[in-house]
């Protein structure tokens, strides 16, 4: 149990490590150079500043040399400087983290809560009208562009009925205390959130109506049900369990999915989130950020893939015990 | 109305089993109603792109009149024009072949490095495979839209870089799938023999196992084209991608200011992406059920 522990943080320690080297090769492989990429073409390249690059990141010493700069800085830390912000990196990309952690939880939480409850709906009775309702939802989920969809929810919302808010997090007239303000927050929540939820939601529909067929087709079903469990019982406890874990796992798989969903929701909704900050930094070329959000994001994945492993394990006792 | 042929007929009817199985597989696609949906939205949609152009000869960055003109309101721009006065069809039919072009260029350059990848880390196993393996993962964590945004930024966003940046974070998948066919086919009796006949790796592999793993990968294969057109239309929907070529995502882009007051110019090239991946999936889910009858139940 402890090897196996330390063994998944060693791995996960080595992922963020290629991770940082990958954001270096990257600076190194763009055309031009680095200083000029690092200075951001539109921000203040003076040569005083590209002078200071020069001297921070090591350019004029060998190309190992500056890797090992850059990882150390990295290590404590440190990812550079966004000259368009005129902002530590790191610190920028902390205060926008918040936002888009809120929005991937509050979209994940839907999809798997509703997801599972429709596929569960669907298994009772699997050529039934809530079974076809589940193919269809589950296809067109996975069809439309998310920023479409919420494309769609902002004409809905913003002129036809004007119940939720379709830009941005809070409401900056409104006076209030923090209950206030999380209302607020919630209430800015629901668009983005349901619109990134959808397309999950629709997927673990149909996962979970696949698996509780399969599920109940297995011999500790049929036991339970021989020794007169009620059938409540056997679906929602007995089968529910089990089929919940294949959800749980792509759930896990898809986080990097779900974050790049979440980019483009971010910004359609004006989002103040990673996503919004990424796209802003893009068009500015501000790379020391957009490469610093890249290694955040991926530093979320993997602990997303960590917990996921060890909720996986809670499921189902069988993965615990074995290897 | 069959068993009066059958009985009439004095030869034999041939037994479902002399036909080949992709033969086989097209009468189960057949019988589908919706992969067959599936496949003809894909057949209009790609008409549309290929033919469109000559049945309606208009530029879609042309200026052809008032800005936000509603669909209908003149009878020779039937689908309005948008922020700058281009015709909404022109792009509409212009997009989709940017769309469609990148979306299947990109999917084949997943399949690509994804077969190759699998095949290579199923088929050797051992070091090999975990090297890979350790590979693949890594390019797992990335998410796919951050890294493909910065890929196509910091080189140039041509229509070429778009397909590689989608291809080169979308092949995980394909990888593991190609990797477990390849190591459940590899332990069955004819691999063996024909190693005993003394076949080299690679025919082993290109020639022996890769064709009895290709139903999983072609399913795979169609749903990874849906993929990649939802990502380019991101991509472009962005900005990111090839601002002097017509994209649908492009469109939804560069018309969002003006959604509340012109919903077609954001509603309908949308609407294009939902039916083209739409298409796609349909025939992805009819080829799926072919390729396995017994898990049609499902």
């Amino acid at each position: 149990m402890f090897n196996r522990v330390l063994r998944q943080l060693l791995y996960a320690a080595a992922l963020i490590l290629a991770v940082l080297v990958l954001n270096f090769l990257l600076i190194q492989l763009a055309p031009g150079d680095p200083a000029q990429v690092i200075a951001g073409e539109m921000g203040g390249a003076n040569e005083e500043v590209m002078a200071a690059i020069r001297q921070q990141y090591g350019l004029d010493k060998p190309l190992l040399t500056q890797l090992g700069l850059y990882l150390g800085r990295a290590l404590q830390g440190d990812l550079g400087m966004s000259y368009f912000y005129n902002r530590p990196v790191t610190e920028l990309i902390l205060s926008r983290l918040g936002p888009t952690l809120l929005l991937v939880a509050a979209a994940l939480g839907f999809a798997m809560i509703v997801g599972t409850r429709l596929g569960l709906l669907a298994a009772r009775n699997p050529r039934g009208l809530s079974s076809a309702a589940v193919t269809v939802l589950a296809l067109v989920g996975y069809s439309a562009p998310v920023f479409w969809t919420g494309l769609m929810l902002v004409i809905l919302f913003a002129a036809k009925i004007p119940l939720f808010p379709v830009a941005g997090m809070i409401d900056v007239v409104k006076q209030g205390g923090p209950l206030m303000r999380a209302l607020d927050i919630a209430h800015h929540l629901v668009l983005p959130a349901l619109t990134l939820g959808l397309v999950y939601l629709a997927q673990y529909s149909r996962l979970t109506r696949a698996s509780m067929l399969e599920v109940l087709g297995a011999d500790y079903i049929r036991t339970a049900r021989a020794k007169g469990v009620s059938e409540r019982r056997v679906l929602n406890h007995h089968a529910f369990r089990n089929a919940l874990l294949p959800v749980v796992t792509v759930a896990g798989m898809q986080f990097g999915a779900i974050i790049s969903g979440a980019v483009l929701v971010e910004t359609v909704f004006s989002w103040p989130g990673l996503g919004t900050l990424a796209f802003q930094s893009i068009l500015a070329r501000d790379y020391p950020t957009v490469l610093g959000i890249l290694f955040f994001s991926t530093l979320i994945v993997i602990i997303a893939n960590l917990l996921t492993d060890f909720v996986s394990r809670l499921l189902d006792p069988r993965l615990a015990g074995g290897r | 109305m069959v068993a009066i042929t059958t009985v009439s007929t004095p030869t034999p009817t041939p037994a479902p089993a002399a036909r080949g199985p992709m033969a086989e597989a097209w009468g189960i696609f057949r019988r589908s109603p919706a992969a067959m949906l599936g496949l003809v939205i894909l057949i209009l949609v790609t008409l549309m792109t290929v033919a469109g152009p000559f049945l309606y000869p208009v530029d879609a960055f042309e200026i052809v009149w008032a800005p936000l003109t509603p669909p209908g309101q003149e009878a020779n721009i039937p689908l309005g024009t948008d922020n700058l006065g281009r015709d909404t069809l022109a792009g509409l039919i212009a997009g989709g072949r940017a769309t469609l072009a990148v979306g299947f260029a990109a999917a084949a350059i997943t399949m690509v490095i994804g077969v190759v990848i699998g095949s290579y880390a199923g088929f050797y196993g051992g070091g090999v495979d975990n090297l890979l393996m350790r590979f693949t993962e890594f390019f797992q964590v990335l998410p796919p839209l951050l890294f493909a945004m910065v890929v196509v930024t910091l080189f140039q966003p041509t229509l070429v870089n778009v397909a590689l940046a989608i291809g080169v974070v979308s092949w995980p998948q394909t990888a593991r799938l190609t990797r477990s066919e390849f190591r459940r086919i590899r332990t069955l009796e004819y691999v063996s023999a024909m190693r005993a006949i003394g076949a080299s790796n690679s025919h082993v592999i290109w020639r022996v196992i890769l064709p009895n793993a290709l139903p999983p990968l072609i399913v795979s294969a169609t749903l990874t084209i849906g993929m990649a057109i939802l990502f380019e239309a991101g991509l472009s929907f962005l900005g990111l991608s090839d601002p002097n070529v017509m994209s649908w995502g492009l469109m939804i882009g560069s018309g969002r200011q003006y959604l509340l007051d012109a919903w077609w110019v954001v509603t309908l090239p949308g609407l294009m992406i939902f039916l083209t991946v739409l298409g796609v999936s349909l025939v992805g889910d009819g080829l799926n059920d072919a390729f396995n009858p017994r898990m049609r139940e499902r």
